[in-house]
């Protein structure tokens, strides 16, 4: 298999899936929630475009393309709903985790 | 060939790093100052991937405006924090707010963690061994974009796919932005219902933000303006230009420039729904005439320059207001 562009690509796009995913996993804040859920996404979309990008000439294939912009705008929303919801979290309880990741740190 | 090779490798490390420190930085702020930067070379990468209106998308969008979103929760919250405890001067209560935030961001215990990337490190590895499993070169649709671009009223493949081929997308994705703010504003709390959105600024005269908020708008709106007319036949269109101008209006507003509009005008919910009742008006249209969101090769450009200019009024104003929030209660306490 040779190496090209668009493999490091998608393979830079599957390690951010992967480093997305772990940040998720281990930190409780909120909006650290939310950031890692971001770095999932583009990670998904870089995938996506470079898989794309496995085209014989120099242009790339426009529909995964066009698919990725529409992906973009809807993890915006995506997002604002998130942070949103996150301050009227803070708001409420004070706190900027879960309650039941309070539990889990005693407290 | 390896030259470009050679950058490709150097720009996934650094990207790598960028999602590294943005993901597990000690600090939240310096976290997602590194996601900025990480979006910004996401960017750079679509452009070597041929794909520059998904650069354009993602700069603005990706970068730009989730990070404003991000700094904007983080500030919010931290005046919060440093309002909880007993009235500080200006360096104690930015004190009380860092201890505040450091007890507030737990890290999992090593072990857990260790489970943690084990598991990611498994998953990572599945899809990279699916994309190795992939052949390494497919025509995709390009071929099918290709045969019928010319019959799609545009010349910039892009646009083609999002507001013909696959117009039936970008009508529910105009559509889930809608959503997405009505449920942002059902999060208002009931006595400030109506109201100016959050954000609002005092910045100083002489300040680098009421500088900005004087410079860039006109030139922003030119560009934003330019990028949606460019759309049709070369890279750019409604969802870019759109959020320059979303951009702009947030700077206008931050530098104190302009108002932000209550939740209440008339005007403003005209101007949020303009593009998909005109998307969707012309979608019946079609099917009045033979298909739902069929354009006739004839009226196609007109048809979709229409589209795209309502669009991108709506996609602005909605943009700013996801990223604006909800009315905030004023007065410090």
């Amino acid at each position: 298999m040779t190496i090209t562009g668009a493999l490091l690509y998608a393979l830079c796009g599957v390690v951010l899936i992967g480093v997305g995913t772990y940040g998720f996993m281990t930190r409780a804040h909120l909006l650290r929630r939310v950031l890692a859920f971001n770095v999932i996404g583009s990670g998904v979309f870089l995938l996506i475009g470079a898989l794309g990008r496995r085209t014989a000439g120099a242009q790339a294939d426009p529909v995964p393309h066009a698919l990725i912009i529409t992906g973009i705008v809807v993890a915006l929303s995506l997002t604002a709903l998130a942070v949103a919801l996150v301050l009227r979290h803070v708001g409420e309880t004070g706190r900027v985790v879960l309650p039941e990741e309070d539990a889990e740190e005693g407290g | 060939m390896t030259l470009g090779l050679a950058f490709d490798a150097l720009l996934c490390l650094l990207i790598l790093s960028a999602a590294g420190l943005a993901v597990c930085g000690r600090r939240l702020f310096a976290s997602i100052a590194f996601f900025v930067t990480y979006g910004i070379l996401i960017g750079i990468s679509w452009l070597r991937l041929g794909a520059v209106d998904v650069a354009l998308a993602e700069v603005a969008i990706g970068a730009g405006l989730t990070g404003v979103l991000l700094i904007g929760a983080w500030a919010a919250i931290r005046r919060r924090r440093g309002n909880d405890g007993l009235a500080l001067d200006a360096t104690g209560a930015m004190n009380a707010a860092d201890e505040a935030e450091a007890g507030d961001d737990p890290v999992m215990p090593r072990p857990r963690r260790l489970v943690a990337a084990v598991a990611c490190s498994v998953l990572a590895g599945l899809l990279a061994a699916a994309v190795a499993a992939l052949p390494a070169e497919v025509p995709g649709l390009l071929p099918a974009v290709t045969e019928k671009l010319a019959d799609s009223g545009v010349s910039n493949p892009v646009t083609a796919v999002l507001l013909n081929f696959r117009a039936y997308d970008t009508l529910m994705e105009s559509i889930v932005l809608l959503m997405a703010l009505v449920a942002v504003w059902a999060l208002t709390p009931e006595a400030l219902w109506g109201d100016e959105p959050g954000l609002r600024q005092h910045a100083r005269g002489d300040g680098v933000l009421a500088t900005f908020g004087k410079v860039l708008p006109p030139l922003g709106a030119l560009v934003g303006a330019y990028l949606i007319w460019a759309g049709s036949d070369r890279p750019g269109g409604a969802f870019q230009g759109g959020t320059i101008l979303a951009a702009v209006w947030l700077l206008a507003i931050m530098a104190g420039m302009a108002r932000a509009p209550r939740q209440s005008s008339r005007f403003l919910r005209l101007a949020l729904v303009a593009g998909p009742v005109v998307f969707l008006g012309v979608g019946l249209a079609g099917a009045a005439f033979g298909v739902f969101l069929g354009f006739s090769a004839e009226y196609a450009k007109r048809l979709i320059l229409l589209i795209e200019l309502a669009l991108a009024v709506s996609i602005a104003a909605t943009l700013a207001l996801l990223v604006a929030g909800t009315p905030v209660a004023r007065g410090g306490s």
